[in-house]
């Protein structure tokens, strides 16, 4: 991260307090002069007539230049059957090097100039970065516009790829968090929702090389992207680079996102078996909202209160109090453009299983028993509130905010706003979100653990589904020369 | 594993002079003042935007930690959360009464419980009863204040709140807006020098939960905790951090309290503070409440030294879970003038998809996902481990990576490394610096580290013209003197079948 050196208007509360340096005894008597008035350095956006939509964030403290491309079309356009298809992409678009070059050439082309061009594939997007010294900038930006439009997809790397992919399913049962949160994510949004879904031999295997080049020709449009770059530069010579660069390119076809649907799992207990831990991890879910829901702000507040840090019914109940969990969470999750996941979570001892979940079960009831208190809204907002500032702190942060407000289609100053918000959430509001989101009783419960240490109570919750995590083996022919699992 | 590359400065020839004008804006801009009791106290300006991070570094980790009771600095790390004589109850002076009950009970439960002979079931019972109702007892003052000083420091726009435990060392850190920069001060000056070991067994339940996590239920972690213990005959490294689950269940309150009493001593500590502020302005500020900690002599280390390992150790885990592969020497602790030269080989072997085991191991053989060695493990202080490990893919066996990895240390032995790669991994620590300056928490936590290691955090510039120094010779003369096979310690996971039977994981190319 580097940040630009901003002039600070005024000078600070410190030394206007030396008069109070009397030693304080309590934390209370400490004075707390207003923070100065802070306007982070807003990046310049400029829209190309073909639709790329650049921001540009000057940050002279160090001398490097990043970018950072983000395109729209990700993992959950993918068909199931071809699930696995955007992470080999988005690997082999760098690997697999450009027309020109192969990827191996890139790695000692870049290390030479020790700068970097990397590619990603994700749920609702893709990826391309660079990362330079800031004399490199000719060098290493030819390399990334050559990637972006030019990409080989070589094939020797995409070997390498799969058997990457191969390795990550072969191991997806071997830690039991990694277990839970993603059969936690099918049982909430349902097995086939993509964003639930994980890839399988047989869809990793039927990925082809030309469908990795068919996505980026469907995708990688200049109407599709969102460029920012930050660092040591003059904004008016990169705009005019970057116009050069850019403007003949053609649009593209605008392209649909599908329709996702998502269905929760019937309410009851879910049981994975896993013999060799000592340890539950426990999930309640259902599903949240997004963020351009109206509730958003309250919302924040109550999983700040209800599920967030130290302060935390969650973590002070089933934590501090009873000693039940190291790791304990929650709240209602909000996604950009789709519903995230309402979720508590913790872990805790096979033998006191049981005793979790009905601990969680308290929680949920306690809200309509024993609502939400002004005290706890207070500090909720507080928390909120003060740390404000650590949204902004830096032009690359500023940078980040502005691309993902582009990127999902909400107001640039959403974030001048959420603060306005969230300072008119009342208590009301509050006890309303939780009401109209945590039903106990439409909540399928998750436990991945040991059955044979459990307590006595977690048998008496009624029966437990069992989930089979048994890992589809790959279809025959599949794989080469020698068998045998490993 | 990400290929995140380092950047570097453009010039090779120049870049060092650009460095030392980098030390120099940092002189300008750094104050340091080691306090009359001993402590030692770092800013930095950076005004950037109205926001300071700390980092507050303690000489102290699970090395220290007494026989029998691991786990014991990683417990007080957890205890320096709870609270103060002021902040986390509602009447001190009945807590206290009430906590000391507690560990009259505790020890008479103990006594009962350690028994070899003539255990008395009933009387244990009964004691374990007194010492859980001493504990509701005190838990009456402190229950409405649960996490009192969490909750100021969050509702007070404390961001990134945490603290860490190692073998060498514990830290806590976290960050305010500027205009909290007293109320910091005070809090974290009271934190140790007030601390209250109250809730203390509730907490041992929770870090009993963590060790659960990390290691009982994670093979990898299983590994690691039974590959370092075997890698270490006679120093405490071979004792995990976070505790034997035998100490975990015994250590007191009263161990805490001793633990901090003899290690959290002002000498001990070095606290760096980075952001908007003016040194002028606020080292009287730190000064006025971190010099209230008491001036005390630092504790007799007798910590041995690993003596010479005369023969390979192996040790193998059969599991349901997929194999991995790891295998440590023995090398001399951080002061040793070799010290960068274990950084080139580190950065050759494993920095991206140019270094050499990534290249071998998982783009020509094709037998691996990912591959790596790197010093500091478990620690750097002390002698410890320069570790290689990989991760087979399907279809491929633990003696496959240990027979590529030596394939490639051989090179090293018996190749000089290129002069392209030297000067590479000379670039790149000097990139690798230049990222590190551009946050408030980096500087905090790095010039901490070198202040506390060196006891001049000029380090952090001077460690990049050590690897500067570092030539051919040196990396095989250090690969020949530390990579043979009775200095080695091997750790490997070795897929035993059993639940949840994975399908059949295809082996070789799927095209």
């Amino acid at each position: 991260m580097k940040r630009v050196l901003i002039a600070l208007v005024g000078l600070l509360l410190i030394g206007s307090n030396i008069q109070l340096w009397a030693q304080a005894a309590n934390w209370k008597d400490i004075p707390i002069p207003p923070l100065p008035v802070f306007h982070p350095v807003q990046p310049k956006r400029i829209a190309l007539p073909n639709g790329m939509v650049i921001f540009l964030q000057e940050d002279h403290e160090l001398p490097l230049i990043d970018g950072f491309a983000r395109i729209r079309g990700g993992g959950r356009a993918v068909p199931a059957s071809k699930e696995g298809l955007i992470d080999i992409y988005g690997e082999v678009w760098r690997t697999g090097g450009t027309k020109s070059q192969t990827g191996d050439q890139l790695d000692d082309y870049l290390e030479q100039r020790a700068a970097h061009v990397e590619t990603g594939g994700g749920i609702d997007s893709t990826t391309i970065s660079w990362s330079c010294l800031k004399g490199d900038l000719d060098d290493v930006f030819k390399v990334f516009q050559e990637l972006l439009q030019n990409p080989e997809f070589r094939a020797d790397k995409i070997q390498i790829a799969k058997k990457g992919m191969y390795d990550g399913i072969s191991r997806r049962n071997d830690d039991p968090a990694g277990i839970a949160a993603r059969e936690a994510a099918k049982l909430a949004y349902g097995a086939n929702n993509p964003y639930a879904r994980v890839p399988e031999y047989a869809a990793v295997a039927a990925v082809t090389r030309q469908d990795l080049a068919e996505w980026h020709h469907t995708y990688v449009h200049p109407n599709n992207i969102i460029l920012g770059v930050v660092g040591d530069f003059d904004s008016a010579a990169m705009e005019a680079r970057l116009r050069q660069a850019f403007t003949a390119w053609a649009k593209g076809p605008i392209v649909k996102d599908p329709e996702i649907v998502f269905t929760t799992s019937k309410p009851g207990n879910y049981l994975v078996e896993k013999t060799d831990v000592n340890q539950s991890n426990i999930y309640l879910v259902g599903l949240g909202t997004t963020r351009k829901d109206p509730d958003y702000y309250a919302i924040s507040v109550f999983n700040e209160a209800f599920g967030g840090g130290f302060s935390s019914r969650l973590f002070s109940d089933i934590r501090t109090t009873k000693g039940l969990a190291y790791s304990v969470g929650g709240g209602i999750g909000t996604g950009w453009d789709r519903r995230g996941m309402l979720r508590l979570v913790m872990s805790t001892k096979s033998e006191t299983t049981g005793e979790a979940i009905q601990a969680l079960d308290e929680e949920i009831s306690d809200l309509t028993k024993k609502p939400i208190t002004d005290e706890e809204i207070k500090r909720a907002k507080d928390a909120i509130l003060n740390s404000f500032i650590f949204r902004f702190d830096s032009p690359g942060k500023v940078l980040q905010e502005k691309m993902l407000y582009e990127f999902y289609g909400y107001p640039l100053g959403f974030l001048e706003n959420y603060q306005k918000e969230i300072e008119k959430v009342t208590k009301e509001d509050v006890a309303r979100v939780a009401a109209k989101y945590m039903h106990r009783d439409q909540m399928p419960v998750l436990v991945v653990g040991n059955p044979a240490e459990f307590d006595k109570t977690f048998f008496s919750l009624g029966p437990a589904n069992k989930i089979d995590i048994t890992i589809p083996a790959p279809p025959p022919g599949m794989m080469g020369e020698q068998g045998g699992p490993q | 594993m990400t290929f995140r590359r380092v950047l570097f400065v453009a010039l090779f020839c120049c870049s060092s002079v650009a460095f030392s004008q980098d030390m120099a804006s940092f002189e300008k801009r750094i104050t340091t003042r080691k306090l009359a009791n001993g402590l030692t106290v770092i800013i930095c300006e950076r005004p950037e935007a109205p926001v300071f991070s700390f980092f507050t570094h303690v000489d102290a980790g699970s090395v220290q930690d007494p026989m029998a009771k691991t786990g014991l600095a990683h417990m007080f790390e957890h205890m320096a959360f709870k609270g103060t004589d002021k902040i986390g109850t509602r009447d001190y002076a009945g807590e206290k009464a009430a906590l000391a009950k507690i560990e009259i009970a505790y020890a008479a439960y103990l006594a009962e419980r350690d028994k070899l002979v003539n255990r008395d079931e009933a009387k244990l019972k009964q004691l374990e009863k007194a010492w859980k109702d001493a504990i509701a007892e005190a838990d009456k003052f402190s229950a409405p204040y649960n996490n009192e000083f969490g909750k100021i420091v969050e509702s007070e726009g404390g961001e990134g709140m945490n603290a860490n435990t190692n073998h060498d060392e514990t830290n806590y850190y976290y960050s305010f807006p500027i205009n909290r920069l007293e109320l910091w001060a005070y809090l974290e000056s009271e934190r140790f020098l007030h601390p209250v070991m109250r809730q203390f067994y509730k907490e041992r339940n929770v870090v009993i939960e963590e060790r659960r996590m990390r290691t009982d239920s994670n093979p990898i972690g299983r590994l690691l905790e039974q590959f370092t213990s075997a890698s270490f005959a006679a120093h405490p490294y071979h004792r995990p951090t976070i505790g034997w689950m035998w100490d975990l269940n015994s250590f007191s309150a009263t161990d805490a309290q001793n633990f901090f009493d003899r290690y959290y001593i002002a000498p001990n500590i070095v606290l760096t503070v980075v952001g908007d502020v003016k040194a002028s302005q606020a080292m009287p500020i730190i000064e006025k409440y971190f010099s209230r900690l008491p001036a005390r002599a630092t504790p007799d280390e007798a910590t041995t030294t690993e003596p010479p390992q005369k023969s390979e150790r192996r040790v193998v885990l059969r599991e349901q879970s997929q194999p991995i592969y790891i295998e440590g020497y023995h090398r001399p602790d951080y002061h040793s003038p070799d010290d960068a030269v274990y950084d080139a080989i580190t950065d050759l072997m494993s920095n991206g998809r140019t270094s050499r085991l990534y290249r071998a191991l998982v783009r020509d053989k094709q037998i691996a996902s990912d591959s790596a060695g790197f010093s500091g493990l478990p620690g750097t202080k002390y002698p410890h481990l320069f570790a290689f490990y990989a991760v087979p893919i399907p279809g491929h066996k633990p003696e496959e990576m240990a027979d590529a990895i030596h394939a490639e240390i051989d090179r090293l032995k018996k190749e000089d490394i290129s002069d392209e790669e030297l000067k590479m991994i000379k670039t790149r620590a000097k990139a690798g610096l230049l990222r590190s300056l551009g946050s408030n928490e980096g500087l905090a936590f790095n010039l901490a580290i070198f202040q506390a290691r060196y006891d001049d955090w000029r380090e952090l510039f001077r460690s990049v013209d050590r690897i500067d120094k570092v030539t051919k010779a040196d990396v095989r003369r250090i690969s020949n003197q530390i990579f043979v096979p009775d200095n080695r310690t091997v750790g490997m996971i070795e897929f035993a079948g059993g639940p949840p039977g994975p399908g059949a994981p295809p082996q070789g190319g799927a095209q």
